[in-house]
């Protein structure tokens, strides 16, 4: 048994219309073992692991689970061969309590197919949380009303139930605090010992320091190699990550900082926000730190129009507006780059060039009002190398795009409208390395030209790095404001927790 | 896994050409089982009665475009002809008044529809049920059970007549589409309308009036619906408040075998036009091949879900 490794895949292959994915990726999975997936945005963890948990099918390759070939061609099949995926975007059914989510397609019966039990899907959620330690999750709450991290330990009691052998999470820990990551990996820690093994797939490295036990790299869907954690340095890890070396993770540049371009004064929403108030200058970068749902995001939502506002003034280069609709923001030379990339902010079916048109069709209109195609194909062109976007052309569909990719074409979308504010929100969630130092480097570059920017972060060390002030927000509140000479990690995590000195 | 790599090369060829490789196909088997369908006048017939399907498919393709979809235009096309032909029964007056009868009933409806959907948020399968139910009981009402005729020639002739060879409601239809294509391919009004039905809510965010939009995808189709009603009026010669009935369903499977998604922000005015031609060959040949007219229904419907289907599979396909 212990010489048979849980899973072997082998020399796998996979072809999209036009696309080589894969090429000859091979990845072992020991019983027991943390095992890390790494590599850049489009290196193809994601399209591996849709492969074998069923989502997409091989072109080529095999697939050995426990010494057997494993059919991936039904996403049940994998499901009750042992294997869960637990994906980045939860889709829990968010109207149904804990214990049903859990028990979903599975409900044991009173009397078989007519009358469910639900008494014993109450005891044996209680149970499995009692094995697993989750201590604060109510199994009647209803799933919708839970935070992300709490979803994601319903999600892994899930796959436990399911007796599964081998869990793989995407991105696990990017929409969670740091404290509900190390309950997670004690969860991880306390599994793997039963013989159950993980996949890991995540941009933080000292994350995968942390937990995992071997490090498989892939760039460009071609597979580097699979490396002993204690073997490799982290220095090395992200040199073969994006075959070149990051000198600089933050190239943070001193860029004169201007007049107070934005001011926002006393700004509420009833029962989210209260008395928001601050000020960005022409030039400087002005973090938002805080924990997932103190309300950040939805300040931006307010200042943009897309939220009511019920009490506040904002005021633009000392002149009070009124913003009631993303349009009028973008009168004002507002952008905003929001954080849920596939919610808000691709058009998955359209094109490439179509998703950075949409808000610049004034660039390429002549006084007929009709829209110059020549000129929108070349502009889209320039607009793709500018930002190094991995796609063939224009008309590619952003939907067959990484994730990088796809933040690169919304980047590019925004930085065509010439803003004098732009607003990002969570520029590098679930970005790799080489991206992220780009997205960095472009930020650094648009202060240079004097415009205010605004940056939401939940990465501390990108906070800490990139801004200039940085505000902090506990539940709908600003509870600190710490200047970047005296920005350190413990000073925001206490403002973040609402901890008043 | 061959099976599939099958299926996803045959989806990727459909996808390009596939609607016209039916047409072909469906064109060279009737050619050969029959030998009424290959002649001048069986074609011009086909062409006849593909034209008024086809511009309420405009109107249809931009609303599925925009992400929903309009069950009214066969009743609109029931109320334009009954309010039409009221207007000018009895003297020799043209498509003049009738046209402008029929663009503000196409109008209203359009906005009522387009009013409930974007700003009072409902369904649009209730919404232009309700609609489509409504209209055409008003028509019934109005018509009170009795056709209305005593048109005159200047207006039926709209409707039957030629310019050359060319029978004018097709000239309308070309001048309909030609405009329509340059809505959605030149205009940020077009662009826009792909946006909100790819994402509405990143339209919203990218600064895109969705309500407008969308307000404006069932104006447009309310309009072309009505449009259709008054030339079918002027070709059947009568005002008829039962006109036009499933005509959506029609269009809509048209614009679905076209290409068209149900699920928003993709098609185009070829790939509907195509779809709307292959339904319109079908009918035709089932009638040539004297198929008897209920079995014709079961093959109307059979070919609906086939299409709805392979929107499904698409669908999934782009994703996967």
């Amino acid at each position: 048994m212990s010489d048979t490794p849980l899973l072997q895949i082998e020399h796998i292959r996979k072809v999209f219309p036009g696309v080589v994915a894969l090429d000859d990726v091979s990845l072992t999975i020991k019983a027991g073992t943390v095992h890390a997936l790494m590599g850049e945005n489009g290196a193809g963890k994601s399209t591996l692991m849709k492969i074998l948990s069923g989502i997409y099918t091989k072109t080529e390759g095999s697939i050995k689970w426990q010494g057997a070939e494993l059919d991936t061609r039904s996403v049940t099949n994998v499901l009750h061969a042992g294997i869960t995926m637990i994906f980045q975007e939860l889709n829990p059914i968010s109207t149904m309590k804990v214990c049903e989510n859990i028990f979903v397609g599975r409900e044991p019966y009173k009397i078989k197919g007519i009358m469910i039990d639900h008494k014993k899907i109450i005891e044996d959620t209680r149970l499995l949380f009692k094995e697993l330690e989750i201590t604060d999750i109510n199994p009647n709450a209803l799933v919708g009303s839970l935070s992300t991290a709490k979803m994601q330990m319903i999600e892994i009691a899930k796959a436990i139930s399911y007796n599964s052998k081998l869990i793989i999470m995407d991105e696990p820990t990017s929409s969670i605090t740091d404290k509900e990551c190390q309950h997670l990996f004690k969860i991880v820690k306390k599994l793997k010992k039963k013989g159950i093994a993980f996949i890991f797939i995540t941009h933080k490295i000292d994350e995968v320091f942390q937990i995992s036990d071997e490090i498989t790299i892939m760039r460009d869907g071609n597979y580097i190699g699979t490396y002993g954690t204690k073997d490799i340095s982290q220095a090395e890890l992200v040199r073969l990550m994006v075959g070149r070396e990051i000198t600089n993770l933050f190239p943070k540049e001193e860029a004169v900082i201007g007049n107070v371009k934005l001011e926002v004064s006393g700004l509420s929403v009833e029962g989210l926000l209260h008395d928001i108030s601050f000020k960005v200058h022409k030039g400087e970068i002005l973090g938002f730190a805080g924990l997932i749902g103190a309300g950040r995001t939805e300040v931006m939502e307010t200042l943009f129009g897309i939220r009511k506002m019920d009490s506040g003034v904002v005021k633009v280069d000392g002149e009070a507006v009124n913003i009631k609709s993303p349009k009028e923001a973008m009168k004002y030379k507002i952008a905003f780059l929001t954080e849920d990339r596939r919610g808000s902010g691709c058009f998955l079916p359209l094109s490439v060039g179509d998703n950075i048109m949409v808000c610049n069709y004034d660039q390429v209109i002549n006084s007929f009002k009709k829209i110059n195609t020549v000129k929108e194909k070349k502009l889209c062109e320039e607009q793709i190398e500018k930002y190094a976007v991995k796609t063939q052309n224009t008309t590619q569909i952003i939907g067959n795009l990484s994730g990088g990719n796809q933040q690169k074409v919304l980047i590019s979308r925004w930085l065509m409208t010439e803003p004098d504010i732009i607003i990002l929100d969570e520029p590098t969630r679930g970005i790799d390395v080489g991206s992220k130092s780009e997205i960095h480097k472009m930020i650094s570059r648009l202060v240079g030209r004097g415009v205010a920017v605004i940056m939401i972060s939940s990465e501390l060390p990108e906070v800490i790095g990139m801004s200039d002030r940085i505000i902090v927000m506990y539940e709908g509140r600003i509870t600190g404001e710490v200047m970047r000479s005296e920005a350190t990690q413990e000073k925001i995590m206490r403002y973040a927790s609402g901890i008043i000195e | 896994m061959k099976n599939k790599t099958l299926k996803e090369k045959l989806l990727n060829i459909y996808g390009k050409a596939g609607v016209l490789l039916i047409l072909l196909l469906m064109i060279i088997l009737l050619t050969i089982m029959t030998d009424t369908f290959m002649t001048y006048r069986n074609l011009i017939n086909i062409v006849r009665q593909v034209t008024f399907y086809a511009i309420v498919g405009y109107g249809a393709m931009v609303t599925l475009i925009g992400g929903d979809f309009d069950l009214s235009p066969g009743s609109v096309i029931g109320l334009t002809s009954i309010l039409s032909t009221m207007t000018i029964t009895g003297t020799d007056r043209g498509i003049g008044i009738p046209l402008l009868v029929a663009v503000a009933v196409g109008l209203a409806v359009g906005f009522v529809n387009g009013f409930l959907i974007a700003y009072c948020s409902m369904p649009a399968f209730i919404a232009t049920l309700g609609t489509q139910t409504l209209v055409r009981g008003l028509a019934l009402y109005i018509a009170n059970g009795k056709p209305i005729s005593n048109l005159s020639d200047k207006f039926t002739n709209i409707g039957g007549g030629t310019i050359g060879f060319l029978p004018i409601p097709v000239i309308i239809l070309v001048v309909l589409g030609v405009i329509t294509w340059y809505m959605m391919k030149y205009t940020r009004l077009g662009r826009h309308i792909y946006a909100i039905g790819g994402n509405a809510q990143a339209a919203i965010v990218s600064g895109v009036s969705a309500k407008r939009v969308k307000l404006f995808t069932y104006i447009f189709a309310g309009v072309m619906a009505a449009i259709s009603g008054v030339i079918l009026t002027a070709r059947v010669a009568s005002g008829n408040a039962a006109l036009g009935e499933t005509y959506e369903m029609k269009a809509i499977t048209g614009c679905v075998i076209g290409g068209v998604s149900l699920n928003g922000g993709v098609g185009s005015i070829y790939g509907m036009i195509c779809g709307i031609l292959v339904v319109g060959v079908l009918t035709n040949g089932m009638d040539l091949m004297n198929v008897s007219g209920y079995m014709q229904k079961v093959a109307e419907g059979i070919i609906m879900i086939i299409a709805v289907l392979l929107d499904v599979v698409r669908a999934k396909s782009a994703t996967g």
